[in-house]
C-alpha cells in the first residue's frame, strides 16, 4: 500500500490492537515519510531523537499552517515553546518536583501501595475483572485527585471534560473534527473554572495538594495567573490519569500474553524496575506527538518546510532495530533502554517519576495473581484514541 | 552499591531525583549532585532511579575488590 | 591474529577512571590474558569531578566516590607504587619499589596533578592546599568544616570556581584571585566569563580579576595567614586553595624515547603513542588527561583535554585497538564534551570553545542566565556551551560534527535577537592566565619531546 496512506491507517481504529506491522512499514519507507494530507511521519528512532532536541521544532498548534492564534487561546505549557514553555513548567514544577520539592513524590509510595490494595481487595470475585474499570482506571484517579487536591467523588465529572478534551486532540486524518473541537473546546473551558473555584477555596487555607500550594505561593513573581492554572491543573488532572491507565492495562494484557517473562518476574521481582521502563518502550501509553518546524528544517537529507505538521511516531522509534536488539521481543531485564515511552527533549512527560511509581506498584502488586489469571476476552476493545492508545476494557479471570 | 553519573550524558531531566531524592538532588535546575556510596536502605531506590534514566548515564556496582596484588 | 592479541600480558598504568574503564573494556572485548593495573595512590578507582563539588560543600566524604566497576576486570591491582620508568625495548614498566613488570602491550593512563604553587616553602605553609585527590579533598573539607574567616582560591578556571561556589555555599567569605580578565576565560572566553564573573559577585565572592598572587604569608609557625597581590592589597585568610591548573604526569617517561612533553603523550587517534622521532609505537598506548590526540574536527590540531568522559571514551578506544588487529581498529572521534555545576548554574560545553574566532547567543540570555552560546572558526561550527540548557546540547553537537556554517541556522523559538550578531570570541593567550585551560590545542606535532629538548641544547 501507498506510504502516505500511512497516518490515515495508523489512526484507523481497525488497526488499534496491532499498529507494530504499520511502524515497520513506516521505518522502511524513510526518515520522513509524506502523507496525502501534506503532513509528515517520521519513525525512525535517532531522527525522532534529534527533531525531540531540536530547538527549532515547535511544539506550538499556533506554529503549524493555517491554524489561527484564536482557536487555540490558552496552551499549556505541553504545546508551548521556550522561554514561555520553560517559565510554565518550572513554575508547575516547583510545588511537584525537584529542586524545590524533591521529595514530594517519593513520599507518596505509602499512599498509592495503600490505594492499590485497596482496589485489590475490592476486586469482584464472581465475574471476570475488568483491569481498566476496576483498577488500572481508578489508581490514578484517586492518586492525582489526592496530589491536585480534587475530590475524588468528582470523577464522574471531570470524566465528561477529560473525554472530550482528549478526543479534541486526537488525531483524525481526513474527519471533520469541528464538532469535537468545539466539545473540547467547552469542556476545556468548564474544566478549568471548576478546577480554579477548587483552587480559590484553597486561598489562605492551604491543605496537602498541588492547587493550595499553586494559589498561596507567597512570591508574586513565582504564582500562575488565574488563566495558567487553569490550564495547568487541567493539563495535570487530564494527563495524571489518561496516560497511566494505559501503562498499567498494556502491562496486564503484555504480561497474561507472555507467561514466560510473567514467571520470570514472580522469580526475579527486582526486575520490576526494568520491566517498567521495558512496558513504556513496547506498549507505550502515548504513541506520537506532533510538531512543527520554525524554519525549513533538514533531516537525512530531506527538507521538511516550515509549519509542516510532522508527527514524531514515538512508539515506533521505540521498536527501531537500529536502537534497539531484537525490538519485538519483550523482555523484562532489557538494560539501556532508552526509550520514547515518556516523549523526550524539553518536553519530557511531566508526571513520568509519578507513572513509574504506580506502574511498578500496581503491577507489582497484581503479579501473584496473575500466574493463575487468564484473558477472558483474548481481544479486548481498544479506546479510540491513536495518540492514547490502550484497551478500553481488558477481561481477565482471576 | 557505588554509582557514578555520567554528567556529559545526563540532561537534567532529574528523574533519579524525584524517585531517590536522599541520594540525588538538583543544584540549581538542572546541576545534579548525589551520593556515590548509596546507603542499604535506599538501594531499591536507586534500582529504579537507574532503570528511569532517560539517558541512562547512571552506572552502579561494586567497588574494584583491589585488595589481591 | 586476533587470537593472539587477545592473549599475553597488558599493564595499564593508572589507576583511575581511564585505567579503570581501559581494563573493564579490555575483559569485555574478551582478553583473557594477564592483566596488570598500576597506581601511584593506595586507593582503587575513585571518582575526582565530586571532590570540588559534593565532598566540598558537604555531606559527601571524601573517601566514598569509589567508582563502581561494569564489571570486575579480574586484574591485578599494584596501588600505592608509582611507575618510574618504561623500557620499550625490554618491554618493561619500572616500578618505584624496584620491581619491573613485563608487558606485551601497555596503556598509560597516568593522567594529571594538581600544579603546585611554585614557592615550595610557601606552599608548605599549614592552611595552603591544591586540590586532586581523596586525600587534597579530605584535607581540604576537614579544614572548611572547621570555619575559616576566609577562603582564598589563587585561579579562576572550572575547579578554583566550583571551590569558590562550595565555599560560598557553607556561608565562607572567599577572595578569588584571578590573572585574566574574568573567570573560566581561558576555558570560555569573553562571553560567558562575564557571566561568571556576574555569578561570583552575586554569590557574595570577593572576585579579584587582573591581579596575581605575589606571596603566601605565614604567620612565623608556618601557618598560612593571607596574601600579598599584585596590585598592592593583602587578603587575610586562613585557608588558600591553590587552583591553577594542571599538570600532566609524564616525567616518568623522560628516559622512554616517547613523545612526551608538557602537554602530554602524543598518541595517533587510534591511541597508539608516538615516539620521540614521530613514529607511531605498536605496543604502546595512551589514554585520558595525560594523553594529546590529533581530531579532524578542530584542523587536526592534537588536543589535551581533561574531561571525564574523554578519559571514558578514549581509554574504550584505546583498550579496543590494544586487543585487535589494525583494519578493526576504531579512530577516537568522540566531540570532547564537558560539565562543570557552580552557584547554582550547570554548565555543558561539547566541541572546543577556544578553537573559535566569534560567538553567538543561538538560545535564551545572559539576563536569563539559561542559554546556549555557540563558538565558531573561520564560518563554521566548533563548539557550544549551554547553560542551564542541557537537552540542547546534542543539537548543537550534531552542528560540530557536521561543520556546519557559523553562525548557526536560525529557528529556536527562544532565540534572541544577540543570535544575529556575533561578536568576537575573545579567548585569551592562555599565558595570560593564572591557570591551565582544560582544553588546550597544542599545535600539529606529534613530537613535542624534541621541540622541548632541542632549545636547551
Amino acid at each position: 500500500m501507498a506510504s502516505d496512506t500511512l497516518l490515515a491507517r495508523i489512526t484507523d481504529y481497525a488497526n488499534r490492537p496491532d499498529p507494530y506491522p504499520l511502524y515497520a512499514e513506516l521505518r522502511a519507507a524513510g526518515p520522513v515519510v509524506w502523507q496525502a494530507d501534506g503532513s509528515a511521519l517520521v519513525g525512525g528512532y535517532h531522527h525522532i531523537t534529534a527533531l525531540l532536541h531540536d530547538p527549532r521544532l515547535s511544539a506550538d498548534e499556533r506554529s503549524l499552517c493555517g491554524r489561527s492564534a484564536s482557536e487555540h487561546k490558552d496552551p499549556s505549557f505541553l504545546r508551548l515553546d521556550d522561554p514561555e514553555h520553560h517559565r510554565l513548567r518550572t513554575l508547575a514544577m516547583r510545588p511537584f518536583g525537584p529542586p524545590h520539592n524533591p521529595g514530594r513524590i517519593d513520599a507518596m509510595r505509602g499512599e498509592i501501595a495503600r490505594i492499590t490494595g485497596e482496589l485489590l481487595d475490592a476486586l469482584p470475585t464472581d465475574r471476570p475483572v475488568d483491569i481498566v474499570d476496576d483498577f488500572a482506571y481508578p489508581l490514578p484517579v484517586s492518586v492525582i485527585c489526592r496530589l491536585l487536591g480534587v475530590p475524588r467523588e468528582d470523577e464522574p465529572l471531570f470524566r465528561g471534560w477529560s473525554d472530550a478534551l482528549v478526543a479534541a486532540a486526537d488525531v483524525r486524518p481526513g474527519e471533520d473534527t469541528a464538532d469535537a473541537d468545539r466539545a473540547g473546546r467547552e469542556a476545556g473551558s468548564e474544566m478549568r473554572q471548576y478546577l480554579l473555584d477548587l483552587a480559590g477555596r484553597r486561598r489562605g487555607n492551604p491543605a496537602d495538594d498541588l492547587l493550595s500550594d499553586f494559589v498561596n505561593e507567597p512570591d508574586p513573581s513565582l504564582r500562575l495567573t488565574d488563566d495558567e492554572l487553569g490550564v495547568t491543573a487541567t493539563l495535570l488532572l487530564i494527563a495524571g490519569h489518561e496516560t497511566t491507565v494505559n501503562l498499567i492495562t498494556n502491562g496486564v494484557l503484555t504480561l497474561l500474553r507472555e507467561p514466560e517473562q510473567l514467571e520470570r518476574l514472580v522469580r526475579e521481582p527486582g526486575l520490576l524496575p526494568l520491566a517498567v521502563e521495558e512496558l513504556l518502550r513496547y506498549e507505550p501509553p502515548v504513541h506520537m506527538r506532533e510538531r512543527a518546524p520554525l524554519v525549513d528544517v533538514e533531516i537525512a537529507g530531506t527538507t521538511i518546510p516550515k509549519g509542516t505538521s510532522v508527527f514524531l511516531v514515538l512508539a515506533s522509534g521505540s521498536r527501531d532495530p537500529r536502537a534497539f536488539r531484537d525490538p519485538d521481543r519483550f523482555d523484562p531485564g532489557r538494560t539501556d533502554n532508552e526509550h520514547f515511552g515518556f516523549g523526550g527533549g524539553v518536553h519530557l512527560c511531566y508526571g513520568a517519576p509519578l507513572a513509574r511509581i504506580e506502574a511498578e506498584t500496581a503491577l507489582g502488586a497484581l503479579l501473584p495473581r496473575l500466574r493463575t489469571a487468564r484473558l477472558a476476552d483474548e481481544s479486548p476493545p481498544y479506546r479510540q484514541n491513536a495518540m492514547l492508545r490502550g484497551p478500553r476494557h481488558l477481561s481477565v479471570r482471576l | 552499591m557505588q554509582i557514578v553519573v555520567d554528567l556529559t550524558r545526563c540532561q537534567g531531566y532529574a528523574q533519579c531525583v524525584f524517585l531517590s531524592p536522599d541520594v540525588f538532588q538538583l543544584h540549581g535546575q538542572e546541576g545534579l549532585l548525589y551520593a556515590p556510596s548509596v546507603p542499604e536502605d535506599q538501594v531499591q531506590r536507586v534500582r529504579q532511579a537507574v532503570a528511569a534514566c532517560p539517558v541512562q548515564a547512571i552506572l552502579a556496582g561494586e567497588e574494584v575488590a583491589a585488595g589481591g596484588g | 591474529m586476533a587470537g593472539e592479541l587477545r592473549d599475553g600480558r597488558i599493564v595499564v598504568v593508572g589507576a583511575s577512571l581511564a585505567g579503570l574503564r581501559a581494563a573493564e573494556t579490555l575483559r569485555e572485548e574478551g582478553f583473557t590474558g594477564s592483566l596488570t593495573v598500576v597506581g601511584d595512590e593506595p586507593y582503587p578507582p575513585y571518582d575526582r569531578p565530586p571532590l570540588s563539588k559534593q565532598v566540598l560543600i558537604g555531606g559527601v566524604p571524601a573517601d566514598t566516590t569509589g567508582l563502581p566497576t561494569r564489571r570486575d576486570p579480574d586484574a591485578d591491582w599494584r596501588l600505592g607504587v608509582a611507575a618510574t620508568g618504561l623500557d620499550l625495548l625490554e618491554r618493561r614498566v619500572l616500578l618505584a619499589d624496584g620491581e619491573s613488570l613485563p608487558y606485551d602491550r601497555v596503556l598509560i593512563a597516568t593522567g594529571t596533578r594538581a600544579r603546585p604553587w611554585p614557592d615550595a616553602g610557601e606552599a608548605a605553609l599549614d592552611g595552603v592546599f591544591t586540590l586532586r585527590t581523596r586525600d587534597d579533598a579530605s584535607g581540604l573539607a576537614e579544614r572548611l568544616d572547621a570555619g575559616p574567616g576566609r577562603v582564598l582560591v589563587i585561579g579562576a578556571g572550572f575547579t578554583g570556581s566550583e571551590i569558590a561556589s562550595a565555599c560560598r555555599e557553607r556561608g565562607l567569605d572567599v577572595t578569588v584571585a584571578e590573572r585574566g580578565p574574568a573567570p573560566l576565560v581561558g576555558a570560555l572566553g569573553g562571553t560567558l566569563s562575564q557571566l561568571a564573573a556576574v555569578m561570583h559577585r552575586g554569590h557574595g565572592v570577593d572576585l579579584r580579576c587582573g591581579v596575581t598572587v605575589t606571596a603566601l604569608l605565614g604567620d612565623g609557625n608556618e601557618r598560612f595567614v593571607g596574601a600579598d597581590l599584585s596590585d598592592g592589597t593583602r587578603v587575610e585568610a586562613d585557608v588558600c586553595v591553590v587552583a591553577l591548573g594542571a599538570v600532566r604526569n609524564v616525567e616518568w617517561l623522560a628516559d622512554s624515547g616517547l613523545a612526551a612533553g608538557a602537554r602530554g603523550i602524543a598518541c595517533d587517534a587510534g591511541c597508539r603513542a608516538f615516539n620521540m622521532y614521530g613514529i607511531v609505537t605498536d605496543d604502546v598506548f595512551v589514554a585520558g588527561d595525560v594523553s594529546r590526540f590529533p581530531h579532524p574536527l578542530f584542523g587536526y590540531q592534537m588536543l589535551s583535554l581533561e574531561h571525564w568522559g574523554n578519559a571514558v571514551a578514549q581509554a574504550e578506544v584505546a583498550a579496543h585497538n590494544m586487543i585487535n588487529p589494525g583494519p578493526l581498529q576504531r579512530p577516537h572521534l568522540a566531540v570532547p564534551t564537558f560539565w562543570s555545576t557552580q552557584f547554582g548554574l550547570n554548565i555543558k560545553s561539547v566541541g572546543v570553545p577556544t578553537y573559535s574566532d566569534h560567538v553567538v547567543i543561538a538560545q535564551g540570555s545572559l539576563e536569563a542566565r539559561r542559554l546556549a552560546v555557540v563558538y565558531g572558526y573561520r564560518g563554521r561550527v566548533t563548539a557550544a556551551v549551554t547553560v542551564d540548557m542541557a537537552k540542547s546540547l546534542d543539537y548543537y553537537r550534531h552542528l560540530i560534527e557536521t561543520a556546519a556554517p557559523f553562525p548557526p541556522p536560525p529557528g529556536a523559538a527562544d532565540r534572541a535577537i544577540a543570535a544575529d550578531v556575533p561578536i568576537p570570541s575573545d579567548v585569551p593567550d592562555p599565558k595570560g592566565l593564572s591557570h591551565e585551560p582544560v582544553v588546550a590545542l597544542t599545535g600539529h606535532l606529534p613530537d613535542r619531546r624534541l621541540m622541548v629538548v632541542q632549545p636547551t641544547r
